[in-house]
């Protein structure tokens, strides 16, 4: 006879707290599903509110900017090529929910990570709940999401929101604890209060560490972003979902490879923001030479 | 007043540490609260900084030296003891007192320069303004001054990441300095630097000090440094402080084995001065008397120089036996000085390693005078050679001493000043 454990309603009782909550906290959760969705909206009507052509200009200015003329002119190419696949709209609709996502999720994730660098409590009680955020499959957070938020774009923005903040979180958490100790000290040897030596040190020296983190949140949430399609937030995740079903291949492709396009674009563009020293051909890096130079000249 | 005042410190690391303190003072050594889990950094240190002194604390590493800088500014809360800036008590006190005492008494340098990589030179020179809350016209004007006080004129605008490790470490002091405190803490500031930058570095430093009459706290491993620098030495080891005093004192009489054994290696040729070898001569002469009055005296002091004094005691000169035969022979009434009227004039705090130079370059000894210019007393080149013989460690390691004989009278260049 084979031995029998007794089960542990651990999923009833997951169950059954949802339900609770979806009960006694519904106009909360309405209220965040309108916020969210009016957000989402918003920023996708602007996005999509500039012409084509003119977008591309303004996307390939900004990897000019951050970057280089080589990252400009990829971005000329590639986004010109997602217009033409027709994915425009779709390819606007998941930027402007990763592009939510990853604000709201940066602005959760670098607070607590401070709050984590400073605190070793706080740092041993979130490292698990970080590690249970991360490793739950993604798909787990649609379920209650559709229950909470109903079909849209607020489930997949919350989904995408847990799944993307992990990284922000452990990333500015390490980039505080690693500036190095006797700079932190000269800051409390001259007097420095500890909200000084946070903003004028360990926060600017910590930038390319938590830069690293935005960015891994921003690829997180992209992936994400495409996973929420299946619960009906519009873009490029309902086009590879709805290519799925109908085994449209030339679809599938075109979808997924302005997915691709767009994940370059923002991780390039997000990497070279921490450290804008490596991109000495960038605009920025002009602008910040010829100021210098006046600098010195005067 | 005194700047700094130690009195019984302790620091000890680990839990409960205030149970350390009670088992060393009745007697457990540091390896009995090592069982017990606890470290003892510092044990029962206690010294006083003087306004404008260079206070050297030397050891080696593990010694406490570093826990004890850091607890004169309160980065490191004392586990007992007291200490007191300016008649002001650090430990037990609010951290509102202990940041303000740090803003207008104490700054400190690094080891490692612990500079803002993302802030300018000027910038980061201007630190310690800054978080006083000083207006940035007012600040960078200080933190303009403070460069140029330590040669760095003109580089306000470079970023530190540009700049060499001596530089970085010009630009550690100038935020110090900028700062206005009148302590100066400096942790192994020029231990990161090579050589050649270091004494370059120290004799700045010694610059500054005597210009600016800052208290320095000055933590080195560097025994030479801490000869070269401190007015007094406070030679730590295991966490105690086993000895304090001058350069000299440290080097004359140890107060233990382990000191003793430690400076003797020590370049001796370069803390003794001229005054310790200077000896006095048989006679000397009066400005004013003639050749046969110093005929006289050569023939009884069996040397074929004489030292000429004037009425101050300033030295004059120095004859020779035969300038002085021909003037006698010859009649004469004034002194015969030598064509080249040559005189090696030291001061009496001239390193002995500095006299090689100028001995190399004259016949004659050398001339010691103190501060006034009046004569003390004279260094014939035997002396100066014996007095090195001497001073060689007695250890039959003898390549030791030829090896800073020969380094020394490659160095005329010193001997000038």
């Amino acid at each position: 006879m084979n031995p029998t454990i007794p089960h542990v309603p651990i999923g009833d009782a997951a169950d059954a707290g949802i339900g609770w909550l979806r009960t006694n906290a519904a106009a909360f959760f309405d209220g965040l599903s309108s916020i969210l969705a009016v957000l989402t909206d918003a920023l996708t009507d602007l996005l999509l509110f500039i012409p084509e052509p003119a977008a591309i200009v303004l996307f390939a200015l900004v990897a000019w900017l951050l970057r280089s003329w080589k990252m400009a002119l990829a971005t000329l190419v590639t986004f010109a090529l997602i217009w033409s696949m027709g994915q425009w709209t779709t390819s606007m609709q998941t930027l402007a929910l990763v592009l939510i996502a990853t604000v709201i999720a940066v602005v959760i994730a670098i607070p607590l990570g401070i709050w984590a660098a400073r605190n070793d409590t706080v740092s041993a009680i979130l490292k698990p709940v970080l590690d249970f955020m991360q490793t739950m499959p993604a798909f787990v957070y649609l379920i209650p999401a559709i229950l909470f938020f109903g079909i849209g774009a607020a489930p997949g923005l919350i989904a995408t929101l847990i799944f993307a903040l992990p990284p922000g979180v452990r990333m500015t958490e390490l980039g505080i604890r690693g500036v190095d100790a006797e700079t932190v000290e000269a800051g409390h040897s001259f007097g420095a209060s500890e909200g000084q030596i946070l903003r004028g040190i360990q926060l600017p020296l910590a930038v390319p560490t938590i830069m690293a983190g935005v960015n891994q949140v921003i690829m997180l949430a992209l992936s994400m972003a495409v996973i929420a399609g299946m619960v009906g937030a519009d873009g490029l995740g309902k086009e590879v979902v709805s290519a799925i079903s109908t085994l449209n291949t030339a679809k599938g492709v075109e979808a997924g490879l302005s997915v691709v396009f767009l994940a370059i674009y923002l991780d390039r563009i997000t990497s070279s923001l921490g450290r804008p020293g490596d991109h000495r051909t960038s605009l920025r890096s002009w602008f910040a030479a010829r100021r210098r130079a006046a600098a010195s000249a005067s | 007043m005194t700047a700094i005042q130690a009195n019984g410190l302790y620091k000890i690391f680990g839990r409960r540490p205030r149970r350390g303190v009670a088992m060393l003072e009745a007697g457990a050594s540091r390896d009995d609260l090592r069982q017990e889990g606890l470290t003892a950094a510092v044990i029962d240190a206690s010294f006083d900084v003087n306004p404008g002194e260079i206070f050297v604390v030397m050891g080696l590493s593990g010694s406490g030296k570093s826990t004890l800088i850091r607890m004169v500014n309160g980065l490191w809360d004392a586990t007992a003891g007291d200490l007191e800036i300016y008649g002001e008590k650090l430990t037990k006190t609010s951290d509102a007192n202990l940041r303000r005492i740090r803003r207008e008494k104490v700054s400190m340098v690094f080891q490692h320069f612990a500079l803002l990589p993302h802030r300018t030179v000027g910038e980061n020179a201007a630190y310690g303004l800054e978080i006083r809350g000083v207006n940035r016209t007012d600040r960078e004007a200080k933190a303009r001054e403070a460069l140029s006080m330590v040669g760095l004129d003109g580089w306000g605008g470079m970023l530190p990441g540009e700049l060499s490790g001596g530089m970085r470490q010009r630009v550690g002091l100038a935020r110090a300095l900028a700062a206005g405190t009148d302590i100066l803490l400096m942790d192994e500031a020029f231990s990161a630097l090579d050589p050649l930058i270091k004494r370059d570095m120290q004799d700045q430093l010694v610059d500054l000090q005597r210009r600016l009459e800052k208290t320095i706290l000055f933590i080195t491993h560097d025994l030479n440094e801490a000869m070269r620098l401190g007015d007094r030495i406070a030679m730590m080891r295991d966490g105690r402080i086993e000895q304090i005093g001058t350069a000299e004192e440290i080097l004359n009489n140890p107060a233990n084995d382990y000191v003793a054994q430690f400076t003797q290696d020590v370049d001796r040729t370069r803390v003794l001065t001229a005054a310790h070898i200077a000896e006095q001569p048989a006679t000397v002469l009066g400005a004013e008397q003639g050749p046969r009055a110093a005929h006289k005296l050569l023939r009884e002091s069996h040397a074929p120089w004489l030292v000429v004094l004037r009425r101050d005691r300033t030295p004059a000169g120095v004859l020779w036996e035969d300038d002085v035969a021909h003037a006698v022979r010859d009649d004469q009434t004034a002194l015969p000085w030598s064509d080249t009227h040559e005189m090696p004039v030291v001061a009496h705090d001239t390193p002995i390693a500095d006299l090689f130079g100028q001995a190399a370059q004259h016949l004659s000894p050398l001339i010691v005078v103190d501060d006034d210019g009046r004569f003390l007393g004279v260094i014939p080149r035997v002396t100066l050679l014996t007095a090195v013989g001497r001073m060689s460690p007695d250890t039959p390691d003898t390549s030791e001493p030829t090896e800073a004989a020969t380094q020394q009278i490659e160095g005329p260049e010193g001997a000038d000043a």
